[in-house]
């Protein structure tokens, strides 16, 4: 317990004394994350409707991708990026390697099928002649679309969250594709596990918990969005 | 609210464009990177941290160093993913050069390892003569031991004690962490048990390790750091004039110095001895 | 005769194998009111959506206001129609918001929207309910939301796809009541989808009868009831009871039928020898304890049979007689009925006049 508290006051210290290299680091995570997540949701929410809205064969198999795509161990996509992005890789040639190019790619490939199973439950949950009814008071297909998003504005707000905490969090393709270089590409996640490997037990409680508050503030404000107006339960006895 | 939240969405959009724009692939300039693999525990002991900055400073290369485990550091070299590497595992180190995978092996500097364990001392290895004769003093009392068990230079050389001893140690007593040394230190703390460390890890942990000193000097124990640089024709875009640099920094007289210096302010004693120049047979304690 | 406001061509939809809709023509003039009626799967909806460009059927086309639709121009169309659907498909928000919906799509701004929506949130017994939780509505109170969602947009043509049928009886008819008003006044085209016959007969000038994707029948309200031109048609439009016979001989414009009750002389133009069928509404057939065959009045033909099951209703009973050749229905009212003191088995008769008879 004491262990915690000395982490506490470490945080403390780290991010109000102004260390600058912990500020990097933070900043640095929180660059390469949102990165990743705003081209998941590039990617992901407009597939993630095309597989709900639309039927075309060879539909199953997609789904059956992108659900197995949402439970990808993320040491593992690191490997295979790695593999791709080594010098002796077929992807040598753009030298992205240990770059933080490259754990945003690593990153994107982690979030992007969790967004997009979750933005196709979360259209799927939608009455289907919904779609119909809008068409039928004269929008247009784009108009119904962004009506369609605003509707399912709890679980798609959910997908986003779902994506960035996914990645914001992981450590195994960070470590695999970015090398945990110092002043490079050494993020919370991999900073941390390196302060705990030298037994600096501290920081590294530190850059955890200032990891949790990054995660925290981010999802306030997603939560916030997502949970105006929503019903509220009755009571049950 | 509604306004500030679609505001708050825009920002966080551009935001993160901006960054992926200046963070893509040409913002850096090719032909300046070193890729440098290395052990965790070299680069746990802050020496790099130091020597790295000097070299990038003098020379204008960018270094990357990856920081792995001993196998994998010399795999990437071998597969022409590095461009130098740092380790500490001669026996390992002397296949690679065999095979002509890495080239011109140069001694850097050496630190050594140590046997701490509880301060009761139940297997009484403080009056033993060598490191092995203390390990098989530690197998014969059953006493706990804790290894690195992750194939590591450091897991090698206590391998090899084992090996000198006669004895394949195996048994509730015999504890593999499967980890680096600061944690495996931490387990052997909290155990109570005996272990082998480098003294560079055991005195950057100070305070927190409760565990006393009670092996040392063994010329087995000495832990020797080599630089080797790779052969180009392990894979493409090797950086060899890069990799010759470092490695010519980590011999140069100056780099020694500071090698030679680094620790005492903070311990009161130096973690490395610099032996740049030197044959291994004549090393000693 | 005016140009159709829309008018369909040689409609066909497949939903796989089978035939979901298959129309040949279907005009819609403006200013009238059609009801489309038919069981469950004939295909109404279908014909809704291709109406109101919302489903492209597979061959065949649809016109508007003489023009034919086209991918391109099909969102110009679409905003001079408006749908209204079975639920009300309301999305989150307050009731002013789901009602202005269509209005703000097409780019109005906020105080014409508020001039243009305000009379007809009254009209429609809403004005009181502008700011709640659409999640908080009653049923009928959600439906006319929706309904004052088309209806504000001012359309050419109002597609309702059975607008009724999620609600509850008194909700249904007050509703019912409220929008035949607002049809009568605007003269709002109008195409309205219904399983209801009461619906259908309560709202509809022309009525259509669709079954398994085909237009069996389209004509005036009274065309459809009283002369359906099928077995099929009149078994939709609640010609319960269906008497087989054969033509025996026409003279003087009248035709002599056979049937295995006795004879019947009726307008109808069939050769002598055609099976033909007898169909009598069930509201034209009055029964009484049978009390001898020259009982029967002269305009009147009697059957005999048996009563094999009466259903009470709301205001009458539906009473099932067994005769010879099958079943005739007959309704009687609640007085009637109780001063008859039927019960099942009894031996009854059950007449109609000859003019009630039609005959195809």
């Amino acid at each position: 317990m004491e262990l915690i508290w000395q982490g506490i006051f470490k945080a403390v210290e780290l991010v109000f004394g102004g260390d600058s290299e912990v500020w990097a680091i933070t900043w640095l995570s929180l660059k390469i994350s949102a990165t990743a997540t705003l081209i998941s949701l590039l990617l992901g929410i407009p597939l993630g409707i095309l597989l709900a809205l639309s039927r075309f064969p060879g539909r199953a198999i997609a789904v059956a991708l992108v659900n197995t795509g949402m439970g990808l161990p993320p040491v593992v996509v690191g490997l295979f990026i790695s593999i791709l992005l080594w010098r002796s890789g077929p992807l040598g040639f753009l030298e992205l390697i240990y770059t933080p190019s490259a754990m945003i790619i690593a990153q994107v490939v982690i979030a992007f099928p969790i967004v997009a199973g979750l933005t196709m439950a979360s259209f799927q949950s939608l009455d289907p002649n919904l779609a119909l009814q809008l068409l039928g008071i004269g929008a247009s297909k784009l108009q119904a679309l962004w009506l369609l998003c605003k509707e399912a504005r709890l679980p798609l707000l959910a997908a986003v969250m779902a994506g960035f905490g996914g990645v914001i969090s992981e450590v195994g393709a960070s470590m695999m594709v970015g090398g945990n270089i110092r002043a490079q590409t050494r993020v919370l996640t991999t900073a941390t596990v390196l302060e705990t490997s030298k037994g600096n037990f501290d920081i590294a409680i530190a850059l955890g918990l200032i990891l949790l508050a990054l995660c925290f503030a981010l999802n306030f404000l997603l939560t916030h969005i997502q949970q105006r107006g929503q019903m509220r339960w009755p009571r049950l006895s | 609210m509604r306004r500030l939240n679609t505001v708050v969405l825009c920002l966080a959009a551009a935001f993160s464009s901006f960054s992926a724009l200046k963070l893509a692939p040409g913002a850096e300039p090719k032909g300046r990177n070193v890729i440098l693999s290395t052990t965790t525990s070299t680069q746990d002991s802050g020496l790099l941290d130091i020597l790295v900055p000097l070299f990038e400073k003098q020379t204008g290369y960018t270094v990357k160093t990856i920081s792995v485990g001993t196998g994998q550091a010399l795999a990437l070299a071998a597969k022409g993913d590095a461009d130098v590497t740092l380790v500490h595992a001669p026996s390992l180190e002397k296949q690679y050069v065999a095979e002509g995978k890495l080239l011109n092996r140069r001694l850097v500097m050496y630190n050594d390892f140590v046997i701490i364990g509880p301060r009761s001392d139940p297997a009484k290895i403080k009056p033993a003569k060598t490191a092995s004769a203390a390990l098989r003093l530690i197998e014969q009392s059953k006493s706990r031991f804790v290894s690195r068990g992750d194939n590591s230079g450091t897991h090698n050389l206590e391998k090899t004690l084992w090996k000198e001893a006669g004895i394949k140690p195996k048994g509730p007593w015999y504890i593999e962490a499967g980890q680096g040394m600061g944690a495996t230190l931490g387990i052997a703390n909290e155990r109570n048990a005996y272990t082998i460390t480098d003294r560079g890890t055991y005195l950057a942990l100070g305070s927190r390790i409760i565990l006393p000193i009670l092996g040392q000097g063994d010329k087995a124990l000495l832990n020797i750091y080599s630089v080797m640089e790779v052969n180009p024709a392990n894979g493409p875009r090797i950086n060899t004039a890069g990799g010759m640099a470092f490695a010519d920094f980590m011999v140069a007289p100056q780099t020694q110095s500071v090698i030679k210096s680094f620790g005492v302010e903070k311990f009161g004693q130096p973690l490395f001895v610099p032996v740049a120049g030197k044959r291994e047979e004549e090393l000693g304690v | 005769m005016a140009e159709a406001l829309l008018a369909l061509r040689d409609i066909r939809v497949q939903h796989g194998a089978t035939t979901a809709l298959e129309v040949s023509s279907f005009d819609v003039h403006a200013g009238e009111v059609v009801a489309v009626i038919g069981p469950n799967g004939a295909g109404k909806s279908t014909l809704l959506r291709v109406m109101g460009l919302l489903q492209q059927p597979g061959s065949g086309s649809v016109y508007f206001r003489g023009e034919q639709a086209t991918p391109k121009n099909s969102l110009e169309m679409r905003r001079c129609m408006a749908s209204v659907f079975q639920e009300p498909l309301l999305l989150n928000g307050t009731v002013y918001a789901n009602a202005a919906l269509g209005l703000k799509l097409r780019g109005l701004p906020g105080d014409q929207i508020h001039k243009k929506l305000w009379p007809w949130l009254a009209r429609l017994g809403i004005a009181h309910l502008t700011s709640r939780q659409v999640r908080t509505l009653s049923g009928g109170e959600a439906q006319r939301t929706s309904l004052a969602r088309g209806l504000v947009l001012d359309p050419d043509l109002i597609l309702l796809d059975e607008p009724f049928s999620a609600l509850d009886a008194p909700t249904r008819e007050a509703l019912l009541l409220d929008l035949r008003e607002i049809l009568a006044e605007t003269r709002i085209t109008t195409v309205m989808v219904t399983h209801d016959l009461q619906e259908a007969a309560a709202l509809g000038e022309r009525i259509g009868v669709l079954s398994q994707g085909k237009l069996l029948q389209l004509a005036s309200q009274r065309e459809i009831f009283t002369r359906p031109v099928s077995e099929g048609v009149a078994a939709i439009v609640g010609m319960e009871t269906r008497i087989p016979g054969v033509i025996e001989q026409t003279a003087h414009g009248i035709t002599t039928v056979r049937f295995n009750g006795g004879t019947a002389r009726v307008r109808a133009d069939f050769p002598p020898g055609a099976k033909v069928t007898l169909c009598i509404r069930p509201e034209d057939i009055d029964v009484n304890h049978y009390l001898g065959e020259r009982n029967c009045p002269k305009e009147k033909i009697c059957i005999r049979g048996n009563v094999l099951r009466i259903s009470p209703s709301i205001a009458h009973y539906r009473i099932a007689i067994q005769a010879e050749f099958g079943c005739v229905t007959a309704l009687a009212s609640k007085s009637s009925f109780t001063e008859l003191s039927l019960r099942e088995g009894d031996d009854v008769s059950a007449s109609f006049r000859l003019a009630a008879v039609h005959v195809i």
